[in-house]
């Protein structure tokens, strides 16, 4: 298959599945926008009336910049892990690249995550903290979210062809990781000798990036973003080569 | 020039129900390796550039089981198969179809993971639409097509790939007779212009319409190859000796 032409069928499968979506959705893509919106306003109510002692500059901001970026790493990773066996026909009788599969999953969920980080700069903007220079950068710490998912999904989707425990798994793993990203809390709360573990942590490190981008109108650490893309980098490449060793007996196992 | 080679090839299933893990956790204990399920074994043929194959043999004889080796659905355990050409198939109609998307849309999604190029589908979609005779409910969802309309559109994407090989199961032929009539005549084009048709049936009267050879498989072994009359009526009289008490 030629270059283009995965890139059309990536494209359509992506392009499906967001129409899917909405389509029968009177409000459609404001259903995006609603969920992280309402999260939002129940955990800035606990953390500013509940324990007040918490209380922070912009917290709002603070708290849907972490919903943001974790809530699209839970959906698309867990939708990601069962893409192969909800396409079982596809896997058993359609010689296409398995491997677009999980990928659109992923890619499908981004669309989402593009419209919510477009709410997040609105609300940044309306309340007052501004442009900076630093927004360049966001592009890029989005990418390699997107890429550490990717290459996630790829070991995982795989994984799950044959174990079907995977799934619970995954979906453990998202529960404990919920508390260990900065979501409700902020990075500068968290004990130093604990950093390590948050900056080897995509997810993490990915959610401090924006807030010092978004919030404090600040450079991210050069560590923190090379740290970032390192790991995702590795996490992507092992995926593939793991998903293009298992991927030739899907059919005999979905 | 395109053609299939198998070699030697045989295919395993595992029998038992029980998952990957206990299977090797009981295997490294020690515990009985569960005698694998043979598919296929030993299966050697070559088809080449032009021709145009039945594959013929009763329920659960490995049919489908060779036709995922061709197509690369799945892998052999043993011996080599080579495929040179591009391989459309014939086996699953419809396949991402969505009951809220539209037909149109559903039309590029599905010929999209058949292999056709963004060129190819704006090319053929009016070719496409003329063949399914959907005209305005194109437009419509899905949902509100009756299974002949959906059947129809499927059929009419799928049978418009230009491959090298393709591979048709035998039930993908379908609609009323008409419309099964027009789904033949294309095959037949097809035929013609030198694409490699291997379909798989267990009602062998529809192959005799374009297949000049045939494999007959029986429990996993390549029982007769060869020119379709002998092949059909070997494996017709087989089955009515194994009918009779």
């Amino acid at each position: 298959m030629a270059g283009n032409n995965h890139v059309f069928l990536l494209t359509s499968l992506v392009l499906r599945d967001f129409r899917i979506r909405y389509r029968s959705m009177s409000l459609g893509v404001f259903w995006s926008l609603l969920n992280p919106l309402v999260m939002m306003g129940v955990l800035t109510f606990i953390f500013t009336r509940i324990f007040p002692e918490s209380r922070s500059h912009n917290l709002h901001l603070s708290i849907l910049s972490g919903l943001v970026l974790f809530n699209f790493f839970s959906l698309s990773w867990s939708a990601g892990t069962v893409s192969l066996l909800d396409s079982a026909g596809l896997i058993k009788r359609v010689p296409m690249p398995r491997v677009w599969i999980p990928v659109s999953a992923v890619l499908s969920n981004t669309i989402h995550l593009l419209i919510q980080i477009g709410l997040l700069l609105l609300l940044v903007v309306v309340a007052g903290i501004g442009v900076n220079i630093h927004w360049l950068l966001l592009p890029w710490i989005l990418a390699m979210e997107v890429m550490f998912v990717c290459g996630l999904c790829l070991i995982t989707s795989a994984l799950h062809v044959y174990f079907r425990d995977v799934r619970y798994v995954v979906e453990s793993a998202i529960m404990v990781l919920f508390w260990m990203v900065p979501v409700v809390y902020s990075f500068e709360m968290i004990p130093a000798r604990y950093h390590s573990l948050y900056w080897y942590n995509p997810v993490a490190a990915v959610v401090i990036a924006c807030r010092s981008v978004l919030l404090e109108g600040r450079m991210p650490a050069p560590e923190t973003l090379a740290k970032l893309t390192a790991v995702s980098v590795v996490v992507f490449t092992l995926g593939l080569v793991w998903f293009q060793r298992l991927r030739h007996r899907f059919a005999d196992y979905v | 020039m395109p053609r299939i080679e198998f070699a030697r090839v045989s295919k395993t299933y595992s029998r038992q129900s029980r998952t990957f893990f206990w299977k090797y956790f009981s295997e490294a204990m020690g515990g009985a390796r569960a005698d694998p399920f043979y598919a296929l074994r030993d299966v050697s043929f070559r088809v080449e550039h032009g021709e145009s194959v039945g594959i013929i043999g009763p329920n659960g004889a490995g049919k489908s089981t060779l036709l995922s080796l061709i197509a690369g659905l799945t892998v052999p355990e043993q011996g080599t198969v080579r495929v040179d050409g591009r391989i459309s198939t014939l086996m699953e109609l419809g396949a991402g179809f969505h009951p809220d998307l539209t037909g149109r849309e559903n039309l590029r999604v599905n010929a999209a993971l058949l292999g056709y190029t963004r060129q190819q589908i704006d090319e053929r979609t009016g070719r496409i639409l003329e063949f399914s005779e959907l005209g305005a409910l194109i437009e419509e969802p899905l949902r509100t097509y009756s299974q002949g309309m959906m059947l129809r559109l499927a059929f009419s994407v799928a049978i418009h790939v230009s491959p090298d090989i393709l591979l048709i199961d035998e039930v993908m032929v379908v609609g009323d007779q008409d419309f099964q009539r027009k789904g033949l005549d294309r095959l037949m084009e097809m035929r013609r212009a030198g694409v490699i048709l291997i379909c798989v049936s267990h009602a062998p009267d529809l192959l005799g319409m374009f297949c000049d050879r045939a494999l007959w498989i029986e429990r996993g072994r390549l029982e007769m190859d060869g020119p379709l009359r002998p092949v059909l009526d070997g494996y017709r009289s087989r089955a009515i000796s194994a009918a009779a008490p």
